[in-house]
C-alpha cells in the first residue's frame, strides 16, 4: 500500500459521514489543517469551542459549502462533492446561522421548500410532500402558525419554522450551525430537547453550540475545537474537566455534576 | 391564502388560488387590449370586423392580419419576454432594482446591435447575435466588478447603473460617428419602438423567445429555491453555479432578442415582475405573473404611444421611459432607506 500524500496513515472512515485529513481555507487564510472527524451515527454530536476556532467552517465542509483544499469529506465512502446535488441533499440537511425568508412567504410554503431534493420538474407537490410537511410542522410545534407570514413571527417562532423546514427535508443527517443563538433560554431548551428527540428517533444530529452546559446535557458526543484543531472528543462525562475548559476556552473553572441531570456543568471561578 | 393542488398521474403542482385568478385576469386584460390594438388605426375597425378579419373574411384582412396583428403580437410576446428577463435578474440579484434595463444589459445589447449595423452589414442574424453578445459582455463586466461584494447587494446595482450610463454614452457616440442613413435608422430605434414591425421580422425572435421560455420552465423551481439564500439552496440540492449561468444566459437572451428588433425598451423588465408579485401576493418574484404583466404593460404602453400624439406614432420606449423614470426614482429612495 502506498502512503497517503501527507505522510499520515489515513484510517478508513469508521462511519457513514467522515472527514479525512481535510484542510479548510478561505482564500489564502487556512482555518483548519489536516482534520479527521468521524460523525458518530445515530448520536447527537455537539461541536464546541471559542469564537473563530473553525467549528462552523468544519460544519460547512460537511454540507458542500466549502471545498477542502486537501483531503475529502465522504458519505458512504464517496466524496460528498461527487454526488448529484439532490441525492446528497436527501441524506444531509443543514440549518445555517444566517437565514432570510423570501418576502411575504407563509410558514407552510417555507417549510415546503425543505422538500426540494425530493421533488422533480413535473412533480413539485406530491402526497408524500404533504405528509412530510405536516409531520415537520408538528415535530417543530409550529402547526398553529402554518398559514401565518414568516415575517410576522417572533424570533423564537421563526427559528422553529426554519427547523421545521430542514425536518421536512427528511434527511438521516441533520447539521445545525448555532441553532439556539438569538433565542431566549426557554426556546433554547425546547429546541435542544427537540434535537435530542430526533436523535432518539434515529437521526444523526451534529450542532455547533455555544453553551457548554447545554452541550453536555443534550449531546452524546462532544467535539472540542481550538485554533482549527480538534482538541478532544468523546462523551461529555469522559472528556469535560477543568483542564479541558482551561485549554480550549482559556477559562478557569470548576466542573460539577449538573444538579438536575448529573451531566458535567462548568462553573467559572472568579 | 388558499392553494390548489393539481394532479395528473405522477405529476402534481401546488398553486395559490389568488395567483391563478390574477393570471386569468391578466390574460383577459391582454386579450382586451389586443382587440383594441387591432381595432386602432387611421380608420378604426369594429371588434366584429376584427374578428372576421382574423378568420380571413371581410375587406380588412390585410390591414388587420398582416399590419396590425404582428405589432400587437410583438408587444405581447416582447412584453412577456422583458417581464421574464426582469424576474430572472431580480431573482438572481435578490433585489427589485436588479433588472436588466437598470443595470445596463439592455444598453449593452443595444451596443452589440449598433456594432452589428455599423461595422457589419446588419442582417437579422448579426443583429440577434450582436445584441446577445453585447448583453452578455455587459453582464460579465458587472459580475467581475462586483465580485468582491457577491451577486446580491446594492453594490452590484450601483455598478450596473454606472455601466448603463457608460454604455448609453457609447451608444450615442456610435450613432454620431455612423453614416447618416444608419444613424437615422438607429436613432428612431434607440428609444425602443414597435413602429413598422412585420411578420418577417418577428418570426425568428418569437421562436427564440419561445425556446427560452421552455428552458426557463425547467429552471423555475430551482430558481425559487435559490431565493432561500446560497447556503440553503446548495444544501437542499440546487446546483447553484450551473443554475446561475443558465439564468444569466436565458435572462440576457430574453432581453437581447427584444432589443435586437425593437431597441432598448426600458421599464417593463423593472416594473412587471414587481407589479405581478404585488398583484398575486406571492412569495418571491414569480415568473408567470411577471410575463403576463409585462405583456399587458408593453401593449398598453404601445397603444398610448400611438394614440397620444396621433396621427404621429411615438416610439413605445418614450412612454415606458417616462413612466419608468418616476418608478425608478421611488424604488431607489426606498432601497437606499432600507437598513
Amino acid at each position: 500500500m502506498t502512503a497517503p500524500p501527507t505522510g499520515r496513515p489515513a484510517a478508513p472512515p469508521a462511519t457513514r459521514l467522515a472527514a479525512r485529513d481535510i484542510t479548510l481555507a478561505y482564500g489564502e487564510r487556512v482555518v483548519s489543517a489536516n482534520v479527521d472527524l468521524d460523525v458518530v451515527d445515530g448520536a447527537f454530536t455537539a461541536i464546541i469551542g471559542p469564537n473563530a476556532c473553525g467549528k462552523s467552517t468544519l460544519l460547512r465542509s460537511f454540507v458542500r459549502l466549502l471545498r477542502p483544499t486537501t483531503g475529502t469529506v465522504s458519505f458512504d465512502g464517496r466524496d460528498v462533492f461527487g454526488y448529484q446535488p439532490k441525492a446528497i441533499a436527501r441524506e444531509i440537511g443543514f440549518l445555517p446561522q444566517q437565514l432570510a425568508a423570501p418576502e411575504n412567504i407563509a410558514v407552510r410554503r417555507l417549510v415546503a421548500r425543505g422538500r426540494y431534493p425530493h421533488q422533480s420538474l413535473l412533480s413539485t407537490w406530491s402526497a408524500e410532500d404533504e405528509r412530510a410537511v405536516h409531520e415537520a410542522l408538528a415535530a417543530a410545534g409550529v402547526e398553529e402558525l402554518a398559514e401565518r407570514p414568516v415575517e410576522e413571527l417572533s424570533g423564537g417562532q421563526r427559528q422553529r419554522v426554519w427547523v421545521a423546514m430542514v425536518l421536512a427535508q427528511e434527511t438521516p443527517y441533520l447539521l445545525l450551525d448555532e441553532p439556539t443563538t438569538f433565542l431566549d433560554i426557554t426556546h433554547q431548551y425546547e429546541l435542544l430537547a427537540l434535537f435530542a428527540r430526533l436523535r432518539d428517533e434515529g437521526r444523526t444530529v451534529i450542532a455547533v453550540l455555544h453553551d457548554i452546559n447545554q452541550a453536555c446535557r443534550f449531546a452524546d458526543h462532544l467535539v472540542a475545537m481550538k485554533d482549527g484543531r480538534i482538541v478532544a472528543q468523546g462523551a461529555p462525562a469522559d472528556i469535560v474537566d477543568a483542564a479541558l475548559i482551561q485549554e480550549v476556552f482559556d477559562l478557569p473553572c470548576v466542573v460539577v455534576p449538573d444538579p438536575a441531570v448529573g451531566t458535567p456543568m462548568i462553573v467559572p471561578t472568579p | 391564502m388558499s392553494s390548489l393542488v393539481l394532479r395528473a398521474g405522477p405529476y402534481s403542482v401546488m398553486v395559490e388560488r389568488r395567483t391563478v385568478l390574477v393570471s386569468l385576469a391578466l390574460v383577459g386584460a391582454g386579450l382586451a387590449l389586443a382587440l383594441a390594438g387591432l381595432c386602432r388605426g387611421a380608420s378604426w375597425a369594429t371588434p366584429s370586423e376584427v374578428l372576421s378579419a382574423l378568420a380571413g373574411q371581410g375587406d380588412s384582412v390585410v390591414v388587420i392580419r398582416d399590419w396590425r396583428l404582428p405589432r400587437v403580437a410583438a408587444a405581447l410576446v416582447f412584453g412577456a419576454s422583458l417581464g421574464l428577463a426582469g424576474a430572472v435578474f431580480q431573482n438572481l440579484t435578490r433585489n427589485a432594482l436588479g433588472s436588466p434595463d437598470v443595470i445596463g444589459l439592455d444598453a449593452g445589447a443595444y451596443t452589440g446591435a449598433l456594432v452589428a449595423i455599423t461595422v457589419l452589414s446588419g442582417t437579422a442574424a448579426q443583429l440577434a447575435i450582436g445584441s446577445v453578445a453585447g448583453g452578455l459582455l455587459a453582464a460579465l463586466a458587472i459580475y467581475v466588478l462586483s465580485l468582491k461584494s457577491g451577486l446580491s447587494g446594492l453594490r452590484l446595482i450601483v455598478i450596473g447603473i454606472a455601466m448603463n450610463a457608460i454604455l448609453t454614452a457609447v451608444n450615442s457616440w456610435i450613432e454620431l460617428r455612423a453614416e447618416l442613413e444608419v444613424a437615422i435608422a438607429a436613432t428612431g430605434w434607440s428609444a425602443g419602438s414597435l413602429n413598422g414591425v412585420d411578420w418577417d421580422e418577428v418570426r425568428l425572435p418569437f421562436l427564440i423567445i419561445g425556446g427560452l421560455m421552455l428552458v426557463l420552465v425547467t429552471l423555475s423551481h430551482a430558481m425559487h429555491q435559490s431565493a432561500l439564500g446560497d447556503e440553503l439552496a446548495i444544501t437542499s440540492g440546487v446546483g447553484l453555479n450551473r443554475l446561475r449561468l443558465l439564468l444569466v444566459l436565458v435572462g440576457v437572451g430574453c432581453t437581447a432578442t427584444v432589443t435586437a428588433i425593437a431597441g432598448p425598451i426600458v421599464f417593463i423588465a423593472l416594473a412587471a415582475p414587481q407589479i405581478g408579485r404585488r398583484l398575486t401576493g406571492a412569495a418571491g418574484v414569480p415568473l408567470v405573473p411577471a410575463a403576463l404583466t409585462g405583456a399587458v404593460l408593453l401593449l398598453a404602453a404601445d397603444l398610448v404611444a400611438q394614440l397620444l400624439l396621433a396621427p404621429m406614432a411615438l416610439p413605445v420606449g418614450v412612454v415606458t421611459t417616462a413612466i419608468g423614470g418616476c418608478y425608478l426614482i421611488w424604488l431607489l429612495f426606498r432601497e437606499v432607506k432600507r437598513p
